[in-house]
């Protein structure tokens, strides 16, 4: 799927990262917890999270995450925009609970950490 | 003769500090990745290095994280003026913690920092006294397959 259909399904807006929107990715991890994500997140997933400060940016940034999904509405500040776009990378926020964003992805084949 | 990868690199790392909290890690991978070290690698090393700064940002008052590369081995290490740890062992142990509520709100504090350190170092070396500090010493090499 690329992150212009994952913005398409997840009814999401595109807060940075425009440019990378055709890029492909196969798998997306979901947590609030950036100590989770550390020990568990994988190369090229999109994350899903509500916790929307600069260390979910960080955090996706260490990883090499494809792009962070912010759920429930949630968006990061101007300063945590000016970082993703210095990072480059892509950031989308959806209003859907973080449940029905997970659902909506694994729906369309899109697999978990772990290839779960 | 020196390489590209002979460097060292001082950074200083403030408590408490949560805004900038990761910043050093971010530049760290970055210095790595413009020299071409392998993603993998970098990865492995970004990660270990932003976990100890996080560590230092919760715990301490400051801290000073040393970036040492040699063509054989990537090295951080770190010292940091805090509390210290009363038990390295059971602090090593994943889920174990004695994160605030505040560190918490962060997305960090679920006690799997150290455990991930060790995870993603070849060689992690632990040393605490209490009321004073804590020492970190993670070496990662350069070559997969061992010391060589």
């Amino acid at each position: 799927m690329t992150l212009r259909e994952l913005a398409n399904l997840l009814e999401a807006e595109v807060i940075s990262g425009e440019q990378h929107l055709d890029e492909e990715f196969e798998c997306a991890g979901a947590s609030d917890l950036m100590s989770d994500v550390l020990a568990f997140g994988e190369p090229g997933i999109v994350l899903l999270t509500g916790l929307a400060n600069a260390q979910s940016i960080r955090t996706a940034d260490v990883i090499e995450a494809k792009a962070i999904v912010y759920v429930r509405g949630k968006k990061p500040n101007k300063e945590g925009v000016t970082l993703a776009k210095k990072r480059d990378i892509p950031i989308l926020s959806t209003r859907f609970f973080m449940y029905k964003a997970c659902g909506l992805l694994y729906s369309r084949k899109v697999s978990g950490v772990g290839n779960q | 003769m020196t390489s590209r990868y002979d460097l060292s690199h001082v950074f200083e790392i403030k408590g408490r500090n949560f805004s900038k909290a990761g910043s050093v890690s971010i530049d760290i991978k970055e210095i790595l990745r413009e020299l071409g070290i392998d993603p993998v690698i970098v990865r492995r090393a970004a990660i270990a290095a932003y976990e100890a700064e996080i560590n230092v940002v919760m715990y301490a008052d400051k801290g000073e994280m040393v970036l040492r590369l040699n063509p054989k081995v990537i090295r951080i290490t770190l010292e940091d003026e805090g509390p210290g740890i009363e038990d390295i062992e059971m602090a090593m142990q994943e889920g174990y913690s004695t994160a605030t509520d505040e560190i918490r709100e962060m997305g960090f504090g679920a006690g799997m920092g150290l455990p991930n350190i060790k995870k993603n170092a070849d060689v992690f070396e632990l040393k605490s006294t209490v009321g004073k500090g804590t020492s970190y010493n993670i070496v990662i090499y350069l070559n997969p397959t061992g010391k060589t």
